[in-house]
């Protein structure tokens, strides 16, 4: 029924089972706007947050697909500036990770925010010194970006391309791609790097506080660093399971081994410098405040140096060591692991850097402070995943995402 | 300097607690959730989600009976000066809704700026911030008695102590009205400091030699406020914190309650 707006020579499921699909996602997200209808409504009291949790499930969930939807920039940037051209068969889906990613970091601060009427106040009355204000300033104008990235996209749509406006719009657009990745390149080194910032400027909190260069800490450097490696993995690892379930081939080996190389390396690089910082943190810094590294991981039933380890070796190591050998990259079995245990140690990262920072106490004579979140806060974390996989389902179908689909199946 | 010693001098106000005569009776507590229009929960049963400016704790040295030693130790904000009024909380703070004035040394809050962010939350390492979880409902007839002075705060932003600060103000408009730029000590007084039975709580100004406070702690500026009378302490001195709450007593285990440190390191670290 949909055939005509479905790309040209590519075969797709019938629009029964497609809707059926979209509506079984749908209820989900549905749950997760009634979760956040009731947070907007009946207030933050709706979830578990407290005093000591003032940063939560949320800010974890923004930081961690914000890193995750790194891979939109780097392979931008990759493909762009650096001229790696293999990576055109990947950038479209990089780009549409990233706007998803993006678009949900925004909604879920909108959720967060205790008066968001006022959301605009951090622009209009704009402290200079906050990490936060040049974390919002860029993630506002990195989402642009996106968005001019993601249009041309939804105008080669087959319907939409008929239009002559849209087809010399879209293909303009893509001609000056070039100047826009490269201003997401600079927007994303900042804003990512806030973020890390964001923590690491915590100087009331030894476990997150990191000494830097300048005005940045080394947080600054190593959330930029973590997004540029890991990123890269998400959209990989989002590629092999589109690939799973429409049991198709979408991008050729060739792009995917590159791109994989590449991750591993930055990972390689990114975990040295990690295990650097965690090292001279636990020496140095962390005992400049009266703390030694075992104060941070013991006396609670739940961080334990099981998580550091989880986070450097199983989500660091083990993955690098992987991607940076040929016969990693090219076993599917090895590969996939890989870039799941990436996505797994650049989210403990981004967990430990919110909720850990929270739990562990700071006063001598206080204690550890443990936290699970409402299903309201569930809800409205699963909102946005659901929202990604009908942008993805919808952009699957009808736009020209995969420019190898044809090549490699039919 | 010459602009300092003109009318207006700044001032650095701060409060000095005696731990040894803190009783732990709360009164600090109630005078201050009175004074400020501080709204609580019909079930205050969760102490980590109920807005207390003034916060008593319970220290104890940990050793079993006869030697077992307790002690109640009130804590309201700090209003750290930081580095060069860099405090933990306002150097965050994305909408510059809270503020270091140099004049007062009062750390704000600015209730109609805050979106609740809960950034400042997250940077206070004594958990004097307290997010408006719940809209504020008092019981009937209980809005008569709220004080016109202070503003009630609406659900969804922080609020924290503010050093009484509208006592300030109600004590310096006297003071202009009688041609006056300068008040003494006991025209601004928190509501605690006056409440306290035991008269534990001591406030003024640091920054003058003739105040009460200045003589009990004898605070180091050269060196972040340093106290250097040998009893007094602060709350997390070695994070740079830079507070304003001085604590005193006698007892080490008290003064060593006040900061973390690693064993084995005692001896180094009394030089500071
Ligand atoms: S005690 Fe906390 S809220 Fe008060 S000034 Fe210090 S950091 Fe800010
Ligand atoms: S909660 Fe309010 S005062 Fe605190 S950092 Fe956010 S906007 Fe500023």
């Amino acid at each position: 029924m949909d055939s005509a707006l479905i790309p040209q020579g590519v075969r797709r499921c019938s629009l029964g089972k497609f809707a059926f699909f979209i509506g079984i996602v749908g209820a989900v997200l549905l749950w997760g706007v009634y979760a956040m209808l009731l947070c907007w409504l009946k207030g933050l009291n709706q979830t578990n947050m407290n005093d000591y949790y003032g940063f939560a499930l949320w800010i974890w969930a923004d930081l961690a697909v914000i890193a995750l939807g790194g891979g939109a920039f780097f392979t931008g940037f990759l493909k762009y500036i650096v001229g790696k051209d293999e990576l055109k068969n990947i950038i479209n889906y990089a780009v549409l990770i990233g706007f998803i990613c993006y678009s949900s970091a925004l909604l879920i601060l909108a959720i967060d925010i205790g008066q968001p009427l006022r959301g605009w106040f951090i622009f209009w009355h704009a402290n200079v010194h906050s990490m936060l204000t040049e974390v919002a300033f860029c993630l506002s104008c990195y989402f642009a970006v996106l968005s001019i990235e993601y249009l041309p996209l939804v105008l080669e749509n087959r319907q939409l391309n008929k239009v002559p406006f849209f087809h010399n719009l879209a293909h303009n657009m893509h001609e000056i791609m070039a100047v826009f990745a490269a201003t997401g390149a600079f927007l994303s080194f900042f804003h990512q790097g806030s973020l890390g910032g964001v923590a690491g400027v915590l100087f009331g909190r030894p476990f997150s506080f990191r000494e830097g260069a300048f005005i940045w800490p080394w947080t600054f450097f190593l959330f930029t660093w973590s997004a540029a490696a890991y990123g890269p993995c998400f959209t990989l690892a989002l590629t092999k399971l589109i690939e799973k379930v429409t049991r198709k081939k979408l991008v050729g080996d060739k792009c995917v081994d590159l791109l994989a190389k590449i991750s591993g390396w930055m990972i390689f690089t990114y975990i040295i410098a990690k295990i650097a910082d965690t090292y001279y943190w636990a020496t140095v810094t962390a005992p400049e405040g009266g703390f030694t590294l075992m104060d941070f991981y013991s006396n609670n039933p739940m961080y334990g140096i099981w998580i550091l380890v989880l986070e450097i070796v199983i989500g660091g190591i083990i993955p690098a060591l992987i991607l940076i050998t040929k016969k990693g990259r090219r076993s599917p079995f090895l590969l996939v692991t890989a870039v799941i245990f990436g996505c797994i140690g650049v989210s403990v990262n981004r967990w430990v850097m919110v909720l850990q920072v929270m739990a562990v106490p700071v006063m001598p004579f206080d204690t550890w402070a443990m936290y699970y979140p409402s299903w309201q806060e569930v809800a409205t974390t699963i909102l946005p995943v659901a929202y990604g996989v009908i942008l993805v389902a919808l952009s699957y179908r009808y736009l020209p995402i995969f420019p190898q689909e044809k090549e490699l199946n039919y | 300097m010459k602009q300092s010693q003109g009318h207006n001098r700044p001032k650095k106000y701060g409060m000095v607690i005696d731990l040894d005569k803190c009783t732990g009776c709360g009164s600090c507590m109630v005078a201050c959730m009175a004074e400020n229009n501080v709204p609580f929960k019909k079930d205050e049963t969760n102490k980590r989600d109920s807005i207390t400016w003034m916060k008593v704790y319970k220290l104890t040295n940990g050793k079993p009976f006869p030697e077992n030693d307790v002690c109640y130790l009130p804590r309201p904000c700090m209003h750290c000066e930081g580095h060069h009024g860099h405090s933990p909380c306002v150097s965050v703070c994305p909408a510059t809704a809270t503020d270091y004035s140099t004049d007062t040394g009062i750390v704000s809050q600015i209730y109609t700026r805050c979106f609740g962010c809960r950034y400042c939350m997250a940077a206070c390492p004594y958990h004097a911030r307290y997010f408006n979880w719940w809209d504020p409902v008092w019981p009937a007839g209980m809005e008569q008695m709220l004080s016109p002075d202070v503003s009630v705060r609406m659900r969804g932003i922080v609020e924290k102590c503010s050093f009484c600060f509208h006592r300030y103000q109600r004590a310096m408009d006297k003071a202009h009205l009688e041609g006056r730029h300068e008040l003494a000590e006991d025209e601004y007084q928190t509501s605690c400091t006056q409440a306290c039975p035991s008269g534990a709580i001591t406030f003024g100004d640091l920054n003058n030699p003739e105040h009460k406070v200045h003589q009990m702690v004898k605070p180091d500026n050269a060196h972040g406020g340093r106290p250097q009378a040998p009893n007094a302490f602060r709350l997390l001195e070695r994070l740079g914190t830079n507070p304003k709450v001085y604590y005193l007593s006698t007892r080490e285990w008290v003064r060593k309650a006040g900061d973390n440190s690693i064993k084995g390191e005692g001896k180094a670290h009394a030089k500071h």
